[in-house]
């Protein structure tokens, strides 16, 4: 099937909330810096960020600065906005992180067509300021 | 090893409400709904609703997640003297079959004679499940998935159905036979809301709703209650029909499943698969059986491609070779023998939650029962083992395995 250019759903349409385990990683993202949770004990990386390391059950935790970078491991095409049932092309892409082995985002992709979107296919962040001054990191082909 | 409650139990009453498309059965309420399939199945077992002294729910006791049932509203709404057990299977529509299992806690505990497990099911616009990720307000956890646009169950069952073709060489067309093949067995079903035959090119032309998954891949949004009764296998033997006998039951699942439905954290194999390894080895284990063991599948089909999944995590064929299992017709039930096809296990004899109606899980439970009644409208021959299964959905998932008595 023929799609056309993928596109980012509207950052204005978009919400988040935050809690104390996984609001360093919203922050980092205000300063354009893509993290993940790691912990401060074993180094073992998870996301979304929990409070306890599943591995090693430690308090401690890292948010080391990423390369931005990630591959895309799966992803459906969508072609209805889910807020008001628009036409809107748009690729919601499941990534792995470069820098954070077994950690995962769920973002959309831009850039590129969206039949052209593969498994394998690389990528790079892409910030989309969303509502209440948050930024979402997506990414770009 | 055997299961030490293996036998003990049945299903003795199953009942129903018409099935209803999305939002049509208002000015119905839920209770209303709920009490005339409870005392539908009361009437099927032979005993009065007053009898009933135990409720043994799924979903934590939800009705399509957003209205919640409430155990002393249908005492009062049925008359009923007393309770001596009320508990709920965690998460979502994946514990149906596992809420039979709690029944048999219960039951073999002593705290209670009869109970009922229940799903009553209102998609009021404001309820729809198909969107529920979409419409819940932000927290947290969902901040991670929901602005992807990820906004329903069929979306997240669409990334995972295109992982599996990736590392297996997955068709669509193998989605398009499971819904052709169930659908193939509703044409007789007074109660089924997609009777239709269904072509291929019918459902090549179907929407693409989250490629790769069209709009025939996706279940039916209904509205409806079917309630079941459980209860000792000595009372079992004084009810109206032949008992559906509990061979086993198991809820569960393994961490690499992780948090499914809200997450999509799980690692190659298990990303593209349907969280069912681990309840599925149980049960089998339980029983002694295998799923060549099983004369029918009653196989949630929330969205098409997770009942290939499952065959797979069954052992009805091998990982990766769903594709070709189901693309050989192996689903299929054919009429005219009563049997399967070319050496498979019928799948959703019923239609399924694709193509008869979607209750959570439930209708899959009532034609297991109908099946080792030899009642069934499309009654397998000879049926002695009916497999139910419950989910994908976030863990537990579960199944169950029930005997001809």
């Amino acid at each position: 099937m023929t799609y056309g250019p993928a596109r980012a759903l509207p950052g204005d349409q978009i919400r988040i909330t935050t809690n104390p385990d996984t609001e360093p990683f919203w922050q980092a993202a205000k300063e354009g810096r893509l993290t993940a949770c790691q912990c401060g004990e074993c180094g073992h990386f998870r996301m979304p960020p929990t409070a306890i390391c599943p591995e090693c059950g430690s308090r401690a935790k890292n948010w080391p600065t990423l390369p931005g970078t990630a591959t895309i491991f799966s992803f459906a095409i969508c072609n209805k906005n889910p807020k008001n049932g628009e036409d809107y092309v748009y690729v919601p892409v499941v990534v792995d992180l470069d820098g954070a082995p077994g950690t995962r985002l769920n973002a959309n992709v831009s850039g590129c067509d969206a039949e052209d979107v593969h498994i394998g296919m690389k990528v790079s962040v892409d910030w989309t300021p969303i509502q209440d001054g948050w930024v979402l990191p997506n990414f770009k082909a | 090893m055997a299961w030490v409650n293996q036998d003990k139990c049945a299903i003795v009453g199953v009942g129903a409400t018409d099935y209803y498309v999305r939002g049509k059965s208002w000015p119905r309420t839920i209770n209303d709904m709920a009490a005339e399939a409870i005392m539908n199945a009361c009437a099927d077992a032979g005993i009065s609703h007053k009898q009933i002294d135990g409720f043994s729910y799924y979903s934590t006791a939800g009705a399509g997640y957003l209205d919640k049932f409430d155990t002393a509203s249908l005492m009062e709404t049925l008359g009923m003297p007393h309770i001596s057990w009320s508990a709920t299977l965690t998460s979502g529509g994946g514990g149906c079959p596992g809420a039979i299992g709690l029944a048999t806690a219960g039951l073999m505990n002593e705290d209670c004679t009869y109970t009922v497990t229940l799903m009553a099911l209102q998609q009021l616009p404001q309820h729809r499940l198909g969107v529920v990720f979409g419409a819940a307000a932000p927290n947290p956890e969902n901040s991670f998935l929901q602005p992807s646009g990820l906004v329903g169950p069929g979306h997240l069952m669409s990334v995972l159905a295109r992982r599996h073709m990736h590392l297996y060489g997955t068709t669509q067309d193998a989605f398009g036979e499971v819904v052709m093949a169930t659908r193939a067995n509703t044409h007789n079903r007074p109660k089924a809301v997609r009777k239709e035959p269904l072509t291929k090119e019918q459902y090549d032309a179907s929407v693409m709703l989250a490629d790769p998954l069209r709009r025939l891949d996706f279940c039916l949004e209904t509205d409806g209650a079917v309630a079941v009764i459980t209860t000792t296998m000595d009372r079992a033997k004084d009810c109206r029909h032949k008992p559906a006998v509990v061979h086993a039951a198991a809820h569960g699942g393994q961490r690499e499943w992780g948090r499914a439905f809200a997450w999509m954290g799980m690692p190659d194999p298990h990303f593209a698969s349907s969280g069912h390894k681990f309840t599925a080895d149980r049960v089998w284990a339980q029983s002694g059986l295998t799923a060549k063991d099983m004369d029918v599948a009653l196989i949630y089909d929330h969205f098409s491609p997770m009942v290939l999944m499952q065959l797979e995590d069954y052992g009805f064929c091998e990982k990766g070779e769903g594709n070709d299992y189901v693309l050989s017709g192996k689903l299929r039930y054919d009429p005219a023998t009563g049997k399967g096809v070319n050496g498979g296990v019928p799948v959703n004899t019923h239609g399924g939650n694709l193509n008869e109606a979607y209750i959570i899980g439930m209708t899959h439970i009532v034609e297991g029962v109908e099946q080792v009644r030899g009642t069934a409208i499309n009654q397998v021959k000879d049926a002695e083992f009916a497999l139910v299964s419950g989910g994908p959905a976030s863990l537990p998932v579960s199944s169950l395995i029930l005997r001809k008595d």
